[in-house]
């Protein structure tokens, strides 16, 4: 029997009747707890990760480059930038005088020999304690070599993912508003947070084509510096992965009177919601039926294979853990197309709000999980007999340890799970997976291995 | 002859580093005792970080706790994290050791860990597990320091003097799980009681489970740490480790206990040497198998010998690991290129007894995956060997990789590659022919079915 942590029973809900449901999200994790969260650094990182034509140097030792080293399955239809690793890899000697002259030396050569668009520089826990100015060195490089050199304020102790998000955000800022916006036509939107995992913008962006939407940014996903400096031109920004862009999408509504959406493309249910909002929002009657016999051509394409798996995957339980909350809500919705239960739902980086929407969704019972851990994951898929893990490579091996299936819906996946053609793929993933005969030797597992 | 080498272009940044830092290696020998929790004093991303690398490789899972360093943390101190941290660890784990490593963050604030560990002893009323600390600020050093480190720290707290008995230590270095568990197979063939240290054999490679394990069975005994000073000997596979956190070295200097360091054993001359010191610890001579084993290899050599013959190959990665991979491959005659991702003391006159037979050999010292790339231009290597990490530049390339040491990412089963003991070199050659053999294969216009 495993025991919930004091430090965390209030972001645990077991959905017991007698449970008071408060969560207490948005802090720093419990020490000893083993959280399956990363910190302030990542935040920034992933958010800032798929802009290819720049260079992103990791400021501080080796590690943290070392391991965000080609770390995503972010696409590009260019250049490759953001799939090189770069540290300023400080030593015991730059802790002790400072590394600002080799942060100089690194931005300067890096510049000379890559030719990037702009650079991002990303502070680290060290350096927020030895005190680099940052800022100085991003300027005058800046000025010396006549690029963006932008810092990203990410030390890792400074908060949690989320005030990574924001960092990246507030990067982005100051990008955007610095390109010439003549020519941009009324039906036109940003894609924000969509990070074009396994050329999942790409996909997006033919249904706005067909709808007869321009896209003018995509942020970050194929991002480029120079498509960001016109992102103010665009009419509607319409929002995916809320948790990192909702900082960006509400500023550029203070600056830029910008209006948003905060959508998600993953599922049948929500693609179609996202177009039909746009098409609303930004079109006429035309677009409006342009879109409808978009959405009733994919999704004609798609049914007969779906329908297919429903039948062998019906009554299934999954457990759903991801970075952001919202994607959670799609997932719920993408497994009930399947026929399958969320019998335990979480997320790294939810709010108080996230939750009690996903309160509403899920069922009664459904446990909701903040800022989780091994030991709890490991409890609910032996408390709810759960036959699939939805979540990323840390949550993987304790599915699989325990006889459970897993999929992937994480930054490193490179199956496209976006879109029409996208909820097919999630399909095959989630068949390929809970009815594998593998399970029917594994010591725990007893059901649910006879599909084949 | 040794080659007068050109360095790559020299720079400043690390550009797709060929080091990981120093609290991944002590993490990873911490999992390698048993029922130890791996626990790093910093921030939480480290430690989160550092799983996800470690997890994509053994495929397993690894828990390792962290102080998650807020703010305060950082600004007032750390102890209060630690506290409630380690506090945690026992309640949910159990463990009967904790592995506390340093992270940056925490030796740039000047924490005084192994005080504050002190001190959580004591106020713990009634059980503590075992808490051991390794120094591993990420900017000294590398995964290799870190590795050691850990080994050394548990060494120098735990060991005891006592009778001397006739079982040796043998400290492996970072080989893999299924390298270990030949080792333990071998001791075992020689009626040789042998503690291994660490042992994530079984920990970071494990079967299914009926039920969730706190912590994955297996790992090498507190029991058995505690005596590693009433031993005959003990066997190092490292040259290179700075003598001063060899636990090998502390073991002679304050148990009397003989300390052997060897490379690790790959290739025929490193194996024999190592199957010696086993003879004279365990007495009797080698057995059977393993001449039969030395046989086979040996005729393989001859049979795959003008396939390698001259052919260059870049060798990548810890210098202990750089340089044992280079001996066996100046063995059977190829030319080794030697890239090591740290720079070692005088490392090129220490070299030189390892390469003794080679007909040729160029190294390099602090190299990144870039410069790496530089080198390859020039040099031309018809293969590489070393992590999954140096899939892009064999790509490039265009040459075969040999995956073998960690990381690998790319691949199913990088815990059971092996180059260890004459069993393991047989492994290691047969991939190194076949790659060659394949590339050549794959480049001919013909395809030929007979090679």
């Amino acid at each position: 029997m495993i025991d919930i942590l004091k430090d965390r029973q209030n972001q645990v809900f077991e959905g017991r009747k007698d449970q008071k449901f408060e969560m207490s999200c948005d802090k720093i994790s419990a020490a000893g707890s083993v959280s399956q969260r990363a910190c302030v650094f990542c935040g920034s990182r992933v958010v800032l990760y798929p802009i290819a034509d720049a260079v992103h140097l990791v400021h501080g030792p080796v590690g943290c480059a070392a391991y965000t080293w080609d770390i995503r399955g972010a696409l590009s239809s260019g250049p490759e930038l953001h799939r090189l690793s770069f540290s300023t890899d400080l030593k015991e000697k730059d802790v002790v005088f400072g590394g600002e002259k080799k942060l100089y030396k690194v931005l300067t050569e890096l510049i000379d020999t890559y030719h990037p668009k702009a650079a991002f520089v990303y502070g680290t826990c060290i350096v927020g304690v030895i005190g680099d100015d940052m800022d100085a060195v991003c300027r005058t490089v800046s000025r010396e070599k006549g690029i963006d050199v932008i810092p990203v304020h990410s030390e890792g102790f400074k908060g949690t993912k989320k005030n990574g998000y924001q960092a990246a955000c507030t990067a982005l800022s100051n990008i955007i508003g610095t390109g010439d916006i003549s020519g941009i036509p009324e039906a036109s939107l940003n894609i924000m947070g969509d990070f074009n995992v396994a050329g999942e913008t790409w996909q997006i962006k033919s249904y706005y084509k067909r709808m007869g939407v321009n896209v003018v940014a995509s942020i970050t996903g194929d991002g480029r510096v120079d498509e960001i400096r016109r992102a103010h031109g665009a009419r509607l920004n319409v929002v995916q992965c809320s948790g990192s862009m909702m900082t960006l999408a509400q500023s550029m509504k203070e600056k830029y009177n910008i209006p948003f959406i905060r959508v998600s493309y993953f599922g049948i249910e929500d693609m179609s919601k996202a177009l039909y909002e746009v098409a609303e929002r930004l079109g006429d009657a035309a677009m409006l039926e342009r879109t409808k016999s978009l959405v009733q051509e994919e999704v004609a394409a798609i049914m007969p294979e779906i329908r297919y798996y429903r039948t062998k995957l019906e009554g299934a339980r999954a457990l759903v853990y991801t970075g952001g909350a919202f994607k959670v809500f799609s997932l719920v919705r993408s497994l009930r197309t399947l026929g399958m239960k969320t019998v335990v739902a979480g997320s790294q980086t939810g709010d108080k709000e996230d939750y009690q929407q996903l309160r509403d969704l899920c069922d009664e019972d459904t446990v909701l999980l903040d800022d989780t851990n091994p030991m709890e994951l490991a409890k609910y898929i032996q408390e709810k007999d759960v036959d699939l893990l939805i979540g990323g490579v840390k949550e993987r091996p304790i599915a699989y340890k325990l006889g459970v299936g897993f999929c992937d819906h994480n930054h490193e996946r490179k199956i496209c799970l976006a879109g029409y053609s996208g909820m097919l793929n999630f399909s095959r993933e989630v068949y390929s997976s809970v009815c594998s005969p593998v399970w029917s030797l594994m010591p725990r597992r007893r059901k649910f291995t006879g599909g084949i | 002859m040794v080659i007068a080498d050109m360095n790559p272009v020299p720079h400043e940044a690390a550009r797709n580093a060929c080091h990981l830092c120093a609290p991944l290696g002590a993490g990873m020998a911490f999992a390698g005792v048993a029922n130890t929790l791996p626990y790093l004093h910093g921030g939480q991303g480290c430690a989160t970080y550092i799983r996800r690398y470690t997890i994509s490789h053994f495929r397993e899972p690894v828990d390792i706790a962290s102080s998650s360093f807020g703010e305060n943390a950082t600004v007032f101190g750390g102890k209060g994290n630690l506290f409630k941290g380690l506090n945690n660890v026992i309640k949910q784990y159990h463990p009967a050791m904790i592995g506390v490593a340093s992270t940056c963050l925490a030796e740039t604030i000047g924490e005084d860990v192994a005080a504050q560990i002190k001190e959580f002893y004591l106020q713990s009323d009634g059980w503590c597990p075992e808490l051991i600390f390794a120094p591993t600020p990420s900017y000294v050093g590398s995964h290799y320091d870190g590795f050691h480190r850990a080994v050394f720290a548990t060494v120098t707290a735990l060991a005891r003097a006592g009778e001397k008995k006739q079982n040796i230590n043998i400290l492996p270095n970072m080989i893999s799980p299924a390298d270990i568990r030949y080792l333990r197979e071998m001791c075992s063939d020689f009626s040789l009681e042998a503690t291994i240290l660490p042992d994530y054999s079984e920990t970071l490679d494990g079967g299914s489970w009926a039920e969730y394990h706190r912590i994955p069975e297996g790992g090498t005994l507190l029991y058995d740490i505690r005596r590693m000073g009433q031993s005959a000997a003990t066997i190092e596979f490292n040259n290179f480790l700075e003598p001063e956190v060899s636990a090998g070295n502390y073991l002679a200097k304050t148990f009397g206990v003989t300390n052997h360091r060897i490379g690790i054993p790959v290739g025929v001359a490193a194996v024999d040497e190592f199957m010696k010191l086993l003879e004279q610890y365990s007495r009797i001579s080698i057995p059977a198998k393993y001449i039969k084993e030395r046989g086979r290899l040996l005729d393989s050599y001859v049979d795959g010998h003008k396939y390698v013959f001259g052919k260059r190959a870049l060798v990548f990665g810890d210098v202990d690991f750089a340089v044992s991979i280079a001996a066996f491959l100046a063995e059977i005659g190829m030319i080794p290129i030697i890239c090591t991702a740290g720079k070692e003391r005088n490392l090129p006159e220490l070299i030189k007894p390892h390469m003794q037979k080679a007909l040729e050999f160029h190294i390099f010292e602090g190299t990144d995956f870039v410069a790496m790339g530089e080198i390859a231009d020039k040099l031309k290597p018809d293969i590489i060997i070393g992590s999954g990490k140096g899939y892009p530049l064999a790509r490039r390339l265009q040459v075969p990789l040999i995956r073998l040491n960690f990381p690998i990412h790319d691949r199913l089963g990088g815990t059971r590659l092996r180059c260890l003991g004459y069993g393991g070199t047989q492994e290691l050659f047969d991939r190194v022919v076949n790659g060659l053999l394949e590339k050549q294969q794959d480049d001919s216009s013909i395809g030929h079915a007979y090679l």
